[in-house]
């Protein structure tokens, strides 16, 4: 089966909540969690993800504070693996080498920085291989000779942005992605997958064909931007998890489909599936 | 120190360019575009051909006679980049990236603007070279800034109110990058300050060295001698900059003045480099006001121009390595050099200005009358009436 790859905000709408739906969207059939952390700035992302992030940020989320949810995701028994999506400031602030320890201590698998380009993330890449936290890597419609610099230091798997600009929903994307997919396979020795603007299961049908797994995001918050109210209430949560849960699953409806492997799409992320904490 | 940035874009440790992966194209072509036109005479002549038949260039250096009779002391002199055409050094760097963007074939601009002298600017050669200008600001600026939001739209520019975080400065940079991604392929971004990535800082520097190439001439043909202080506000710091860096291989003190707001000891302030810590801000890695996560915070201060969380990351590496002072002046101490200057010299000053000229104030004195105090007017009052007025309104009768 082709990877699915939710994105969703710790602490949006609170810390538990986000534990649930983590927990809902295994069960719907994620085979990784992108588990972004809230940021004040966040400059590649859309309205949808902002006011996310700022909801997050006024429950009091932190960077340590997200890395701990994992762990706390992990004792629940999440048992994908999960992507830290974080720009690179409050990594900065908290220490490189203290943010891959926390990481680790947690049980991510992985970590994408969207404002950490190739040139500037060397020293982020090797402490990744050290903790064995692999550094995810991106490249963009604009990236054309990059791709083969980038795809060559590239673990776990390539993120490849479908489209110029931030995240968001779109309704259509743009015709040049299936060219520019195949470009980026060509190079890499990782699964690709593909994100940004990503948002029906039409553009998931459509998709799939030419790549190795989806990322939704912006979608995926927004609904859940839509069941907030009813994510918080302890009265109403359980209703709103199983609605979260059938618009899930009927976004990626097509993806289970496919039943036959075409490609070798196994992504490696650490060497042993994490099983949770012991303590 | 002349040489910076290095080829990865850095002063020291700072700078560099932290942005998505969609951006480091566009910004490898604006490098390799920006080199070829420095070195490119046509260029550069083309260039201050702009800055004398269309801006007014040079602009004058005026002696502060009454206020360095007044004050005792030093001898003051004012670089006055108030008498720019659009009344600030804005357009210096407007001029330059506009001849750049029509260089590289793009005729959509993108800005960022806080009080609007930057947005004016850019709208204002985007009328000249025929260019179509998009201006974001925060929402709270338009606001506040109803009469430059006017100008712009007078000048053909569509404005873009911007409601994301605190609709601010920071705020409009960030929905400008954001829109930039979205549109680098026909769209040309702007950028207003030495912040930024890379080639930014840079780029922006040398489109407004003219401000101290100038001085250095003028000084040398009415004192004799370079000055021996140097005084420039600073925000993103980018009249600062230009002003400091022909002086910085001279024996030459360079002074850096922040916007303490209402003091440096409360959370009410914008001054990055005397308060802020290291982090990443715009795609540049600098002094930043943040909290301990690495959360930016708002900043402070009456001049709107002085009024970011960051500053331009050669000003951090200048003052980790010694070779400018920065130090801060109040909102109080900014209206009074202002009112100062309006009285003694007949010369209303921009807020931001003030913030130079009330260090140079408080120094002159302290110094011998053989001294000499270089300061950058930056640009002219006339846009700050308005918050003069309610300032003075608002504080206790004189």
């Amino acid at each position: 089966m082709k990877h699915f790859i939710p994105f969703i905000v710790a602490g949006d709408p609170s810390e538990e909540v986000t534990i649930d739906l983590a927990i809902a969207l295994e069960q719907a059939g994620a085979t990784i969690l992108e588990l972004g952390v809230p940021y004040s700035d966040p400059l590649a992302d859309g309205p949808i993800i902002q006011r996310a992030a700022s909801r997050a940020l006024k429950q009091g989320m932190t960077l340590t504070t997200a890395l701990e949810l994992i762990g706390r995701m992990r004792k629940k028994g999440v048992k994908i693996p999960i992507i830290v999506f974080t720009y690179y400031n409050p990594v900065l602030q908290l220490g490189e080498e203290r943010f891959f320890a926390l990481a680790q201590q947690n049980g991510a698998n992985g970590v994408l920085i969207p404002d950490l380009p190739f040139e500037e993330s060397e020293h982020m890449r090797m402490l990744g291989d050290a903790y064995d936290i692999p550094y995810i890597s991106l490249v963009a419609p604009t990236s054309h000779e990059r791709i083969a610099m980038i795809a060559s230091q590239a673990k776990s798997f390539l993120y490849c942005v479908s489209s110029l600009g931030v995240t968001g929903i779109r309704d259509s994307l743009p015709t040049q992605l299936h060219e520019f997919l195949q470009q980026v396979k060509r190079y890499s020795r990782v699964p690709v997958v593909v994100g940004f603007g990503i948002s029906n299961a039409q553009q998931v049908e459509q998709l799939q064909h030419v790549c190795d797994g989806i990322v939704i995001g912006s979608a995926i918050v927004q609904k859940i931007e839509q069941l907030q109210d009813e994510l918080i209430n302890i009265d109403t949560r359980q209703r709103a998890l199983t609605a979260f849960s059938q618009y899930v699953a009927a976004l990626i409806e097509p993806l289970k489909k496919v039943e036959n492997n075409e490609s070798e799409t196994t992504i490696t992320t650490t060497k042993t599936v994490p099983t949770g904490q012991t303590d | 120190m002349l040489t910076l940035p290095n080829e990865r874009g850095r002063f020291g440790m700072f700078g560099g360019k932290f942005v998505p992966e969609t951006l480091m194209r566009p910004l490898a072509d604006i490098e390799r575009q920006l080199h070829e036109a420095l070195a490119d005479p046509s260029f550069h002549a083309e260039y201050m051909h702009h800055l004398y038949e269309y801006s007014g260039r040079p602009t004058a250096l005026t002696f502060a006679k009454n206020l360095t009779e007044r004050l005792g002391g030093a001898k003051m002199y004012f670089k006055r980049e108030d008498l720019n055409h659009t009344g600030a050094h804005k357009i210096n760097n407007a001029i330059g990236q506009a001849l750049l963007a029509k260089r590289m074939g793009k005729r959509k601009i993108i800005a960022e603007t806080g009080a609007g002298q930057h947005g004016v600017a850019a709208a204002t050669v985007a009328a000249r070279f025929g260019m179509e200008c998009k201006v974001f600001m925060g929402e709270e600026d338009v606001k506040r800034q109803a009469l430059n939001v006017f100008r712009m739209k007078l000048l053909g520019a569509q404005v873009i109110p911007v409601t994301s975080g605190n609709r601010t400065l920071k705020d409009a940079t960030n929905e400008a990058i954001r829109y930039w991604v979205e549109h680098c392929d026909d769209h040309f971004y702007m950028i207003g300050s030495v912040v930024g990535p890379h080639p930014y800082p840079m780029m922006v520097r040398e489109f407004q060295r003219i401000i101290g190439e100038e001085a250095r001439e003028q000084m040398l043909k009415v004192e004799g001698k370079l000055p021996d202080v140097i005084i420039a506000c600073v925000g993103g710091g980018s009249n600062a900059i230009g002003m400091f860096h022909p002086f910085l291989d001279d024996d030459v003190e360079c002074i850096g003045v922040e916007a303490a707001g209402k003091g440096v000891h409360t959370t009410e302030h914008a001054a990055t480099i005397t308060k802020g810590t290291k982090g990443v801000i715009h795609g540049s890695l600098t002094y930043v006001l943040q909290d301990e996560h690495g959360q930016i915070t708002e900043p402070y201060s009456i001049s709107a121009g002085l009024d970011y969380p960051g500053v331009g990351p050669e000003h951090a590496y200048l003052a980790t390595i010694g070779r400018v002072r920065y130090e801060s002046v109040t909102d109080e101490e900014a209206i009074n050099a202002l009112q100062m200057t309006a009285e003694a010299e007949g010369i209303i000053p921009a807020i931001e200005s003030a913030h130079a000229l009330a260090k140079a104030f408080q120094i002159a004195p302290l110094r011998s009358s053989d001294e000499v105090i270089l300061v950058c007017l930056s640009g002219r009052g006339d846009k700050d009436v308005q918050t003069v007025m309610n300032y003075l309104e608002g504080s206790e009768p004189r």
